[in-house]
């Protein structure tokens, strides 16, 4: 579609949502950088006379930024991991074969794209408790080892495979795992990649069961670990420290995503079946 | 051919499992502790009685309840057709390659990828009254109302709307990117040859024909209006007063600060109810367009 808005006025009206838009992470980003002896002040907004890293050495010091990264990393991962193997079973089985009751089975699964996990916070928290996986890595990591929505979207691709190219294999005596792993993952590799991105990114960035669900610092992700750090007495209205403590937990994951933006995006985008 | 028959069946099993442990039996807790009375935190209540729909007649005679259904509605109610106007009309103006549009999409969508905690505490800098920019951003436009928004009772919950719309307007532009890229140009070109223009153009011609993503944004936009409370953790913690509680806040509130757990499954049903009913009737109303 052709727009009609002349461009000159089109690119001004963008430059300044931008300019909107970026304003917040880039003053925090600002903040973060000044020296903690300048104090702010009106119309002193950006940065002071020079660049200073003590707001992070001092938020470092302040919580245990180092332990929360890899309470994340293996978290992440762990659900990353599972949910892969799990749903491309299950998605090999729906898109392979034919079994009473797959149907059947297919919609049960689905039932849970329709009800956000998030809703079901007590019950699971109940359930975790009753597991004694309180306060562990596992505990926060094992409702999401099955998922409806990467069966789903592995399914949809293994279908694009003619049904023959299986039936082919399975008489030249392939075994099933073997069908699986050098016919079937191979043809999903662009939804794999999604996938892990958009997991990636839920977990990630996920707050409320990992709050829930942990009480350490020995087991806190990095989330959980920053509202955390705002709350601590010593902190108050100390917003250098603040901004540099929320850079520490964001920018990471926000360069690699300015690295893989392509790829990314297309994360996002299949993540927005669910 | 001679597969064994239990094969299928113990493929899909891991995923039943888990979904059985963490989404199936769940709803039926839920389903069923809502009929009881148990709060943890008083003797009498310390196990289960049963106390029919007790706890859903509490909630709806309880004042705060109620504020924090009006608050979700008026949360709701602002937040997505916000959301949905400004990243369609994003949409319009990035959709074309076009210098510095590369730029623009991604200072649109960068919010996206920060934690909603990072993002609602870069928010809590930004509002602070004195230093924060926003209100210097605002008196410069002549405003001269309350400092503090996060703090004041009658513009916290917009301080929240205004967090969210930062953060989620990216994410759903790129659905209305996608589908203006899919448009069948030849019937926009034969609409605009017929003399339809502008708003006309947009709302008769283009709007129908990407009415899918229209429906599919309103849903994920809806269920994660519901699913995100991490900004009310960081910002209001539901005050002041109760007035920017939102539902699933309040969830969390009932079971972990109340000790309530016949209240928080009875919340957590009403949650529930109210994703599917939102769900169902956006599934009906767009099929009864398809047809």
């Amino acid at each position: 579609m052709r727009n009609r808005l002349p461009s000159l006025a089109r690119f001004v009206i963008l430059a300044l949502l931008s300019a909107l838009m970026l304003a917040p992470l880039a003053w925090a980003l600002a903040a973060s950088l000044r020296p903690p002896s300048v104090p702010f002040a009106l119309g002193n907004v950006f940065f002071a006379s020079r660049l200073s890293l003590d707001n992070y050495a001092t938020a470092l010091s302040l919580a245990p930024f180092a332990r929360y990264y890899l309470n994340t990393i293996a978290q992440v991962g762990a659900i990353i991991g599972v949910q892969l193997i799990t749903a491309s079973l299950a998605a090999f089985a729906f898109a392979r074969y034919r079994f009473a009751g797959d149907k059947v089975l297919f919609t049960v699964i689905l039932l849970q794209m329709m009800i956000p996990t998030a809703a079901l916070l007590v019950p699971n928290f109940s359930t975790i408790r009753f597991l004694g996986l309180y306060n562990t890595i596992p505990g926060i990591a094992l409702p999401f080892f099955g998922s409806a929505f990467a069966t789903f979207l592995l399914r949809q691709s293994f279908l694009a495979l003619p049904r023959d190219m299986g039936d082919a294999a399975a008489i030249d005596g392939c075994r099933w795992d073997q069908e699986l792993r050098h016919i079937f993952l191979p043809t999903a590799k662009a939804s794999i990649v999604a996938l892990v991105l958009s997991i990636l990114s839920f977990h990630w960035n996920d707050f409320l069961w990992p709050l829930v669900i942990t009480q350490s610092d020995a087991v806190r992700p990095l989330t959980a670990g920053l509202v955390r750090f705002t709350q601590m007495g010593e902190i108050g209205a100390q917003w250098g420290l603040l901004s540099a403590a929320t850079m520490i937990v964001t920018l990471p994951l926000f360069v690699a995503f300015l690295v893989f933006q392509k790829q990314f995006v297309r994360g996002y985008l299949s993540s927005g079946i669910k | 051919m001679r597969r064994p028959r239990i094969l299928p069946y113990l493929l899909v099993a891991p995923t039943l499992l888990f979904v059985a442990a963490f989404t199936l039996l769940p709803l039926g807790e839920v389903l069923v502790g809502s009929l009881f009375k148990q709060k943890l935190n008083i003797p009498r209540f310390r196990h289960p009685v049963f106390a029919g729909f007790g706890n859903f007649v509490d909630l709806f005679h309880d004042p705060e309840f109620l504020q924090v259904l009006a608050n979700t509605g008026i949360y709701v109610a602002v937040l997505i057709p916000l959301l949905l106007v400004a990243a369609l009309g994003l949409a319009f103006l990035l959709e074309e390659k076009r210098a510095g549009v590369g730029f623009f999409r991604l200072a649109m969508f960068h919010p996206t990828v920060l934690p909603m905690v990072s993002a609602a505490t870069i928010w809590m800098f930004f509002l602070t009254p004195g230093y924060g920019l926003w209100n210097q951003a605002l008196r410069f436009f002549g405003y001269a109302g309350p400092q503090n928004w996060i703090g004041n009772p009658s513009l916290a919950l917009f301080g929240l709307i205004l967090v969210a719309f930062w953060k989620n307007v990216g994410f759903l532009m790129l659905f209305f990117l996608a589908g203006l890229q899919n448009l069948d140009r030849s019937v926009v070109e034969a609409a605009r040859l017929d003399g339809a223009g502008g708003l006309k153009l947009v709302a008769k011609v283009i709007l129908p024909l990407i009415r899918r993503q229209t429906v599919f944004v309103t849903t994920i936009a809806f269920i994660g209006a519901f699913q995100t409370v991490d900004h009310v953790f960081v910002l209001t913690q539901g005050g002041p007063s109760g007035r920017s509680s939102l539902l699933l806040y309040y969830l969390w509130h009932m079971r972990f600060e109340r000790m309530d757990v016949g209240g928080s499954d009875a919340v957590t049903v009403i949650i529930i109810l109210a994703l599917l009913a939102f769900t169902v009737t956006n599934f009906l109303v767009s099929e009864q367009h398809e047809k």
